[in-house]
């Protein structure tokens, strides 16, 4: 039985070397700190019953209470959800086809296709939202859900395409090689033997287009109409105004949505290992 | 003997399958582009209508130095962003692509959560803090109660600080992308060929995660140039954008084609970015 094999002792760095690593580390810390501390304050100060914010008055429930009743924020909340739903689901199924189909075939333009689906994806999102906007109003369509919806997904789907094409090269290709070989016709083998490997990237698309569209707000604001605002063409409006503990509040709810969601895509993705 | 079918060109069912993606990105990413473009060449009545005729008029007006200045300052802002950011999110990014496995996990974690928050609601928090009666002065006050504070809410100041929170965690993660592929072996080599620390970072480390570096300007400068909602926020109307001056004129000012003008300028700003950082991506990452 061979030896394990031996290894030289770790090679000592030059002491330069650990000056800079402590100095990294503590930058490390201090920038952690800067990215979190406004969101600790905001937090912090979305219990205070004072309506200016520098004063600590004493702890309230209010201002959760008046958010949780003010109707314009709830129902911009419902319509950023139905728009998110919506557009999660049509990305999902554009982006999941078109992967497999760019991976699975070859013909010309498909090097065009390609670039063109990376497009939306770095495109300074004001130039979508003016060009949809442009582009809506020539062809005679009003704006609101329908057209913000559209938007949504032209930006959203080309994620999970990307998210989906990642896992399909690591795919083995005699899979499908042999679900045909075994009389499954093509749609079958996919529906049947492909999705259920790219399960994990599905997901992770998924998420990406569900936040995304939860957040967007250059988009949707210029393809809106009044009636489906979503919640942050509402806090856009509010804040422009200025200070308002409902704010904070409101804030402090979807902070810790995020925190919740950010623990939840991790486990999902470890569940997917 | 018959040769087998060939299973990599499409036939018409999958053609069939490819038609929804194909219609979509050219009704909703080509034609759209090219309306705007066909725009931008026309002209608008009193009343705000356009008026489709062959004109220059509105790319003479983009050429205006007052709309030249804007576009210079929108690109020095965005600018100084990228460069704040990476300076200040290099360390961070080799941190954690160095650190061991557990730990790296956990700062990882710790970046998503700022980088998963609505950039909106991130811009509010400073506002709480740097608004005249807010947070910043509050404590000033508390410490200093004769101090005057300071006013730096609306400033060109407060709209690189949104500028920069909103943007940071979106240059940290690429650089952490290339950080953690690099080879220790390469630094090591360095090391045993004499180089110093200072010598290894600038001709081994940096050329080694300059894609990391190209793909987060991308994700910083580019919508930094033509963001308005956090200039809005943080400058008021104080410094008006690109971004600012774009939305103006379809939603307020009603001159379309103008507009239209301005974001074909835009557009052409941001391919040439694109085009830059693509090239200087692909070219650190395969030598050849």
């Amino acid at each position: 039985m061979p030896a394990a094999p031996t290894f030289p002792a770790r090679r000592r760095w030059p002491s330069g070397i650990r000056i800079v690593d402590g100095a990294v580390s503590t930058w490390t810390a201090v920038v952690l700190a800067f990215l979190y501390a406004p969101i600790v304050v905001l937090v912090a100060y979305s219990f205070n019953q004072s309506r200016l914010n520098i004063v600590w008055q004493g702890f309230t429930f209010e201002w959760y209470r008046q958010v949780l009743q003010n109707s314009p924020l709830l129902r911009a909340a419902q319509n950023s959800l139905v728009i998110a739903v919506v557009s999660t689901l049509l990305s999902v199924l554009l982006g999941t086809v078109g992967a497999w189909l760019l991976h699975r075939y070859r013909f010309a333009g498909a090097r065009t296709l390609q670039t063109l689906v990376a497009v939306p994806m770095v495109m300074p999102e004001i130039l979508m939202g003016i060009s949809l906007l442009i582009l809506f109003a020539t062809v005679g369509m009003g704006l609101g859900f329908t057209a913000v919806i559209i938007g949504h997904v032209t930006f959203s789907f080309p994620f999970v395409l990307v998210a989906v094409q990642a896992r399909l090269r690591g795919l083995d290709p005699a899979m499908e090689e042999a679900a045909l070989d075994l009389g499954a016709t093509p749609l079958q083998a996919f529906w049947l033997v492909i999705v259920p490997c790219l399960r994990p990237a599905i997901v992770a698309g998924a998420l990406m287009a569900f936040t995304l569209s939860w957040d967007e707000l250059i988009v949707t604001f210029f393809t809106t109409s009044a009636a489906s605002a979503t919640l942050p063409i509402r806090v856009f409006g509010m804040a422009k105004v200025g200070l308002n503990p409902m704010l904070n509040a409101l804030s402090a709810i979807f902070i810790l949505a995020t925190i919740a969601f950010v623990f939840f895509s991790d486990y999902l993705r470890k569940l997917s290992r | 003997m018959k040769s087998a079918p060939d299973r990599r060109t499409p036939r018409w069912r999958a053609w069939l399958l490819l038609t929804p993606m194909i219609a979509w990105l050219v009704l909703f990413v080509v034609a759209p582009t090219a309306i705007l473009l066909v725009y931008s060449f026309c002209e608008r009545d009193e009343v705000g209508r356009v008026v489709f005729t062959f004109s220059l008029e509105n790319y003479r007006r983009v050429f205006d130095p007052i709309y030249l200045r804007i576009f210079a300052r929108s690109v020095g802002y965005a600018g100084l962003t990228t460069v704040i950011c990476i300076l200040a999110g290099y360390p961070v990014a080799y941190c954690i692509g160095r650190a061991r496995e557990e730990w790296r996990h956990r700062l990882l974690l710790l970046l998503m959560v700022p980088c998963w928050t609505s950039f909106l609601i991130r811009t509010y928090a400073w506002i709480t803090i740097l608004k005249e009666e807010g947070l910043l002065n509050g404590l000033i006050r508390l410490v200093a109660p004769t101090a005057t504070g300071f006013d730096l809410m609306y400033t060109p100041t407060a709209v690189v600080i949104g500028l920069v929170y909103a943007y940071l965690p979106f240059m940290i993660l690429p650089i952490y992308g290339s950080v953690e592929k690099l080879d220790g072996a390469l630094i090591e080599a360095a090391h045993d060929l004499g180089a110093g620390p200072l010598r290894v970072f600038s001709s081994v480390i940096i050329p080694l995660t300059l894609p990391g570096i190209a793909a987060g300007t991308l994700l910083v400068f580019v919508p930094a140039v033509g963001m308005f909602a956090i200039t809005d926020l943080m400058g008021g109307a104080r410094v008006p954008l690109i971004g600012n001056v774009i939305q103006n004129q379809f939603l307020v000012a009603r001159d379309w084609p103008f507009g239209a003008a301005l974001g074909a300028v835009f557009m052409g700003l941001f391919a040439l970015t694109y085009w830059i950082l693509l090239r200087l991506g692909a070219r650190e990452e395969d030598p050849a």
